[in-house]
């Protein structure tokens, strides 16, 4: 067990690695022409192009940069080319909004997604199932961009129910920081509850031709029983592990298109806003950050599988 | 449940028929492919949103049609200072506050202008004839990389799928928008290569390249399977080399998985090139797409909303009709499904 846990946690600081090397050679590498006449403007002269070009370090080998790129991300001193910030201590202060919006949003998707994946496993082939099953489908088509505008527009602008995007911390108005959070919970869920409620639904129904629930049956449980502790025990399994993942996803700044829709400010956000500047710096380490997380609980998924289940060490 | 008297729901249904001695309604040797043309007719919802999918293709690719002979107006004409007539009366195509006008219902204009007064249903019709193009040419690009990679590392095991599923493992681990914009981010302009920066084409490889993990991963579980399989061995007793199994063998066996995912990357694509246009790392302007024309309406909120409605019910009603039909495809070609067929 444990040596599995080992071998696990290296394979992911390897992952980790290449995920770094990799995200610096797209962004730091590819894109054509001298980043320093880009950062110089147009009316820079020779010398001030070279000036800008020792001060970052343009002119050293890619892996040199690499190195020092990444060295400034960890210790906290890397800072935006064009905007002039420093990244990390940005990435501090949306982390408290990534961070709420991730965990309502969690919340609810998931609890939404059990009880609409069930009710649709259970009704499966009748009427409510087909209806669900049209929700889900539009649910997953539904950009959380688009999305996010209608609400914005109709409970926002017209009804005046909600306001119109924004952030306010919890610690400084709990019910401020609950009104600006709902219409963004909301519409970060309904993606994932379409996709989470067709999982569910067909795990379920497949768990049902399982041998021990026919025991389960036959041995007189009523059906409610049979499903809450022999069936959904057991279908939740893929699902949890799903939602750690795409948990740890939100909270790294994935939610990009709700944040920015949203006017939130968060991590997500911080990558969002530097895109159109082409500022590559905060758009790293956000991406950095997501994979990092999104390695992470993987990692720590599989550890947490194996230990409950001795079968899977073998694989 | 599906019961026996529906024939042709289910495979289960052909033998059960058979070993109760009924007459057997469906000839012998019908393939698979014909069983599931034969589920998918009865699906009516899927069948419709097929329909609907089509529809919104024919005209997108009419286009140029629309613009020359109805809306007598390209996609990037502007028109700040023109006027055009509403119920009668002359209006101004953007009001002198910057607003522009609505839905007008009338062949210039059908659907209102934004907010350089150009036509929002012409750019409608070119925008989602760009946003479905990127949509098919990224699925192209993920299904054949996909089943390239899934194969050869299914068939080849070893060292070959090792590094396979390495590499396909860290583009797993980026989020799906993020690998996007990174990708888009530093291509959209420069390019790389044979690819032109500013090209549509940018978008519809990032779009392509981010989504083959999610083919290849499951092909290859599919061909570990399948190389197990006695045809297999048979092949290899005959002597045929290793790109012809690959190819003959194993290539026609994962037909039903390509139609299967099809549907589903091509409707993930078109949301993805969305999301990424609106963040700017998708498709670059002036040339429109559903994604950064509901980026351009948003921007006009609350003044003229339905450039945020048109492009938005266009991309969710063109998403969905994929989506739903991709279901009902997924249902008909696997006999599993054993509920909700029977209708």
């Amino acid at each position: 067990m444990l040596a599995f846990a080992i071998r696990r946690l290296l394979s992911m600081i390897a992952v980790m690695f290449v995920v770094s090397v990799l995200t610096f050679l797209l962004l730091a590498a590819i894109p054509n022409g001298d980043p320093a006449l880009r950062l110089a403007g147009r009316l820079a002269t020779a010398d001030q192009i070279h000036e800008i070009r020792v001060k970052y370090g343009f002119d050293k080998p890619i892996y040199v940069q690499y190195v020092r790129t990444m060295k400034n991300i960890f210790t906290g001193q890397a800072y935006s080319y064009t905007q002039g910030f420093n990244v990390t201590s940005e990435i501090k202060q949306g982390l408290p909004a990534t961070v709420s919006l991730a965990l309502g949003a969690g919340v609810l998707w998931l609890f939404a997604s059990i009880l609409v994946g069930t009710l649709a496993a259970i009704k499966a082939g009748k009427y409510t199932d087909r209806v669900l099953t049209v929700l889900a489908m539009m649910g997953v088509s539904f950009p959380p961009f688009f999305l996010g505008a209608v609400l914005i527009y109709f409970l926002g602008y017209k009804a005046n129910i909600f306001p119109l995007g924004g952030y306010v911390k919890l610690t400084s108005n709990p019910a401020q920081w609950f009104t600006h959070l709902i219409l963004p919970w909301v519409t970060l869920s309904v993606l994932f509850i379409g996709f989470y409620s067709r999982v569910l639904r067909s795990t379920i129904l497949e768990t049902q031709s399982q041998d021990y629930v026919r025991t389960a049956q036959a041995k007189g449980l009523s059906s409610r029983q049979v499903l809450i502790r022999h069936i959904l025990r057991n279908s939740l399994i893929p699902i949890i592990a799903l939602w750690g993942l795409d948990l740890a996803q939100v909270i790294g700044g994935g939610a990009i298109l709700t944040e920015s829709v949203y006017n939130l400010h968060g991590v997500g956000q911080l990558a969002a806003d530097s895109i159109a500047k082409l500022d590559i710096i905060p758009i790293l380490a956000v991406v950095l950050l997501t994979a990092f997380a999104v390695v992470l609980i993987a990692a720590l998924t599989d550890i947490m599988y194996a230990f409950l289940d001795p079968r899977i060490r073998l694989t | 449940m599906a019961t026996s008297s529906a024939p042709g729901t289910d495979l289960s249904t052909e033998i059960s028929d058979a070993l109760l001695g009924e007459a057997v309604e469906l000839p012998p040797g019908l393939g698979p492919w014909r069983l599931a043309w034969r589920r998918l007719r009865r699906n009516r919802v899927a069948l419709f949103f097929g329909g609907v999918f089509l529809l919104i293709l024919v005209l997108c690719l009419l286009a140029p049609v629309y613009a020359k002979h109805i809306a007598h107006q390209g996609p990037a004409a502007e028109n700040i200072t023109g006027t055009v007539k509403v119920g009668g009366k002359a209006k101004d195509v953007v009001s002198t506050t910057g607003i522009p006008v609505g839905p007008t219902w009338h062949s210039r204009y059908f659907l209102g202008a934004d907010e350089n007064g150009r036509d929002v249903a012409v750019r409608l019709l070119y925008g989602g004839r760009n946003s479905l193009e990127i949509g098919f040419v990224a699925t192209a690009i993920t299904i054949f990389f996909g089943l390239l990679v899934g194969v050869l590392a299914g068939y080849f095991r070893g060292i070959t799928d090792g590094i396979i599923t390495r590499v396909l493992d860290v583009i797993w681990a980026f989020p799906a928008v993020l690998l996007g914009v990174t990708l888009g981010v530093s291509l959209a302009l420069g390019g790389i290569g044979p690819l032109h920066g500013n090209t549509l084409m940018v978008p519809a490889v990032v779009v392509g390249v981010v989504y083959i993990p999610y083919v290849g991963k499951p092909v290859r579980g599919q061909v570990l399977g399948l190389r197990e399989r006695e045809f297999i061995d048979a092949a290899r007793q005959q002597g045929l080399s290793h790109a012809r199994i690959m190819f003959s063998e194993i290539l026609p066996n994962l037909g039903s998985t390509i139609v299967v995912f099809v549907p589903l990357i091509l409707a993930n694509a078109i949301l993805l090139e969305a999301g990424l246009s609106y963040l700017g790392a998708g498709v670059q302007p002036p040339n429109p797409s559903w994604g950064t024309m509901i980026a351009d309406g948003i921007r006009t909120i609350p003044a003229a909303f339905h450039n945020v409605l048109v492009p938005g019910i266009m991309l969710v009603l063109a998403v969905m009709s994929i989506n739903v039909f991709g279901d009902g495809l997924r249902d008909a070609l696997d006999p599993r499904s054993k509920v909700r067929i029977a209708r």
